[in-house]
């Protein structure tokens, strides 16, 4: 039995909505230390608000409930704030700022979240090189401009290789598995295992299919149907929903199956 | 959000409004009259031909109406009689640092000029009010027979050489305000880069304005010989006053047969300050003037640095940016006419908006009737920041040869929420954020410059977003 200091986030009865529609109606949610979460649903389920929502994003009113990381609620707090604390996400849709070179950016990056410390001399040099060689990014890379003009697959490990650098406690990854390919998901997935695997910290990855979480091994799988969670289990529950589908899932709860 | 509002308090309205306390030796009433230009030239010691093109230009600008374009409005309100034309500040021109007043240089020491010095300069030459108080040049740059020299010691030692040029690209009468400069023009820089001779350091001047009321009215003049390359640049900061400066420079380039001449230009006026710039070069064969200009701050700038593609095969670049914000109006642009075959332009334009303010591109490209082949690309792009702020774009085009090739792109573009909050997710402030999106938008700009002015650019922006967001 784990108690609740050693929860890296909590969610508690959590109503979302956005100008007057409601979106996320009661969300539970409990990630302990060193775990690694899965949130799976369809497109409009509440995936991405629950995101969202936990970075801090000002479009959403939370209606009820509350967010806390590492028992400190997070609801008073701007994105910036929530960063600095520990939470990262890694975006569905990274935005392009052009003329924001992404070695400028890391570096800035780093310096915000972690400290000017980390951001300096060769430290923060060995550990960008280690991070991209592991991400295959080349070294061209970093005089880019942040986003601009870059393929899916690259924005996709442009957002692992931030994560890897700046080390949050909670890692919230948003459907960061689409777009890729087999090889992508795998890069992806280690750069993700590197972060969280033998460490305090937490993920929550948010996603369609079940491929990514065959490479990241995630202690629980939470299914999400209409704002709310309808299931959880074990990493076999993500494989149930794959070879049968949401259908056949809400079927099952409608006859009175338990998954949770 | 409550940490911009506080951060704006404590930044104030101008970060570099300090000024030192008035020490000058001559000073003129304000206001203008015929007299006062004999006067100005008489205590220069200017020979007679200097002395009536300037009585000449000063009857011109009598004569001659406000523009009815650009900012009417503002136009105006400039009061030309609670204008200053003249200033001497200290007894002559300093031939060291050490021989330059305490009080100046200690405002020279804030700007960072020594140190900028040591870096960059291959000659310095810092105008302070009305006259230049300190010039050095590069021994290597002597050597080379390159002369870097105040525009009023420029006239008193090359005589021959100024007779021939001065107002031959950007003559009294062009408009209202090279008539006033004419009329009253104190310092400036006069340099003459001889043939074949490629000077590889940038030279660069400072101006800036520190007595109340002060009219400051520099006039350059550079001529690059055949084949030489020279990039000279300025930089301006002045400090806050609660009355209204005007600022009015002329600049003439002469970019010989195969000459290369770059001018930069980042220029930091206080918000008061009417900013009202005659800028043009003449680019002959195989020419090529290039115009980096970059216009943060005052309350009406007009300036629309030019090019005069005389010669065959000759090249105009134009790159600036404009920052308007509350209060300010940024009327900028380029000018190029094609006078000859194969020749080819380049614009860009970029524009921030932000509390109000307003900035507005305006361009003229002319081909003429016998000039062939010729290619100009012109893109002008403008970045709102809030919805109280304005853009516009004036772009004029006459082609009058039909081998033209032309290109024109204009682009309006906000800043998105979903950009900010991706930023802020990283763990950068609202206003950080924002200057990062802002300094990106300028980098194709910013690039251009030298490292120092690039940096500072940078900071500059930074501190003028912060405090920007409600």
């Amino acid at each position: 039995m784990s108690n609740d200091d050693e929860a890296i986030l909590e969610v508690k009865g959590l109503k979302v909505g956005i100008e007057d529609t409601p979106i996320l109606k009661g969300i539970d949610l409990r990630i302990p230390k060193g775990e690694i979460h899965a949130i799976m649903g369809r497109n409009g389920s509440g995936k991405t608000t629950t995101a969202n929502v936990i970075m801090g994003h000002p479009a959403y009113n939370i209606e009820e409930g509350e967010i806390l990381l590492d028992g400190e609620n997070l609801q008073e707090m701007e994105p910036w704030e929530r960063s600095r604390q520990g939470v990262f996400l890694s975006f569905q849709y990274p935005q392009s700022i052009p003329g924001l070179q992404v070695g400028n950016f890391l570096r800035k990056s780093v310096s915000s979240v972690r400290g000017e410390e980390a951001a300096r001399g060769s430290d923060f040099r060995v550990k960008l090189n280690q991070a991209m060689e592991e991400l295959d990014i080349p070294k061209s890379f970093l005089s880019r401009y942040v986003n601009d003009g870059f393929s899916g697959g690259e924005k996709k490990r442009f957002e692992i290789l931030q994560l890897m650098l700046l080390e949050p406690r909670l890692a919230v990854l948003d459907e960061t598995d689409s777009g890729l390919d087999i090889d992508g998901i795998r890069t992806v997935a280690k750069g993700i295992n590197s972060v969280v695997k033998g460490t305090e910290n937490g993920a929550l990855i948010i996603t369609h299919y079940s491929r990514i979480l065959e490479h990241v091994n995630p202690d629980r799988v939470h299914v999400m149907i209409g704002g709310k969670i309808v299931a959880s289990g074990g990493p076999s529950l993500a494989i149930l929903l794959e070879d049968n589908g949401y259908d056949w899932l809400e079927e099952q709860i409608a006859k009175g199956a338990d998954f949770q | 959000m409550s940490e911009g509002s506080e951060a704006r308090d404590a930044v104030g309205d101008y970060k570099a409004g300090w000024h030192d306390p008035e020490n000058s030796t001559i000073r003129f009433d304000f206001g203008l009259s015929e007299k006062v230009v004999r006067d100005i030239s008489q205590i220069k010691n200017e020979p007679e031909w200097m002395t009536e093109i300037r009585v000449k230009a000063y009857r011109h600008f009598v004569e001659r109406p406000m523009p009815t374009w650009g900012n009417t409005k503002e136009l105006m309100e400039i009061d030309f009689d609670k204008v200053c034309y003249f200033l001497k500040s200290s007894e002559g021109i300093g031939s060291s640092w050490d021989d330059v007043p305490e009080d100046i240089r200690n405002t020279f020491d804030r700007l960072g000029i020594p140190e900028a010095e040591q870096k960059w300069l291959s000659g310095v030459t810092t105008q302070y009010e009305s006259e230049t108080v300190y010039h050095s040049i590069r021994e290597d740059l002597e050597k080379q027979g390159v002369i870097f020299l105040d525009m009023d010691s420029g006239l008193r030692e090359h005589e021959d050489i100024v007779k021939k040029y001065f107002g031959s690209v950007i003559p009294y009468s062009d408009n209202k305000f090279s008539a006033l400069n004419t009329a009253v023009w104190s310092g400036g820089s006069f340099i003459y880069v001889p043939k074949g001779v490629h000077v590889e350091m940038p030279v660069q001047a400072y101006f800036r304005i520190n007595a109340k009321n002060m009219g400051q009215f520099e006039r350059t003049l550079i001529i690059a010989d055949e084949g030489s390359s020279i990039h000279y640049v300025e930089g301006c900061t002045a400090p806050t006053y609660s009355t209204d400066s005007l600022h009015s420079a002329v600049v003439e380039l002469l970019a010989l047969p195969g000459a290369h001449i770059r001018y930069t230009t980042v220029q930091n006026w206080s918000n008061n300050v009417y900013n009202l710039v005659t800028k043009r070069g003449v680019a002959h064969e195989n020419a090529k003037i290039e115009w980096v200009d970059g216009n943060i701050g005052s309350k009406l700038t007009m300036k629309y640095p030019a090019v005069i593609l005389k010669g065959e095969g000759s090249h105009a670049e134009v790159i600036s940016v404009a920052y308007a914000g509350s209060g300010q109006h940024q009327d900028a642009g380029a000018k190029v006419h094609h006078m000859a075959s194969n020749t080819t332009s380049n614009i860009l334009s970029k524009s921030i908006s932000k509390d109000g303010g307003r900035g507005s591109y305006r361009g003229m490209a002319k081909v003429m009737p016998k000039a062939e082949n010729c290619r100009m690309n012109i893109v002008c792009d403008a970045l709102i920041l809030d919805e109280e702020s304005r853009t516009d774009t004036y772009p004029t085009m006459e082609i009058a040869n039909s081998t033209a090739h032309c290109e024109h792109e204009a682009s309006v573009s906000k800043v998105g929420d979903e950009q900010l909050f991706y930023l802020m997710s990283r763990g950068h402030t609202e206003a950080e954020a924002l200057g990062m999106i802002v300094n990106g938008f300028f980098e194709p700009f910013t690039r251009e410059l030298p490292m120092e002015y690039a940096v500072e650019l940078n900071k500059l922006m930074s501190l003028e977003m912060e405090g920007s967001i409600g």
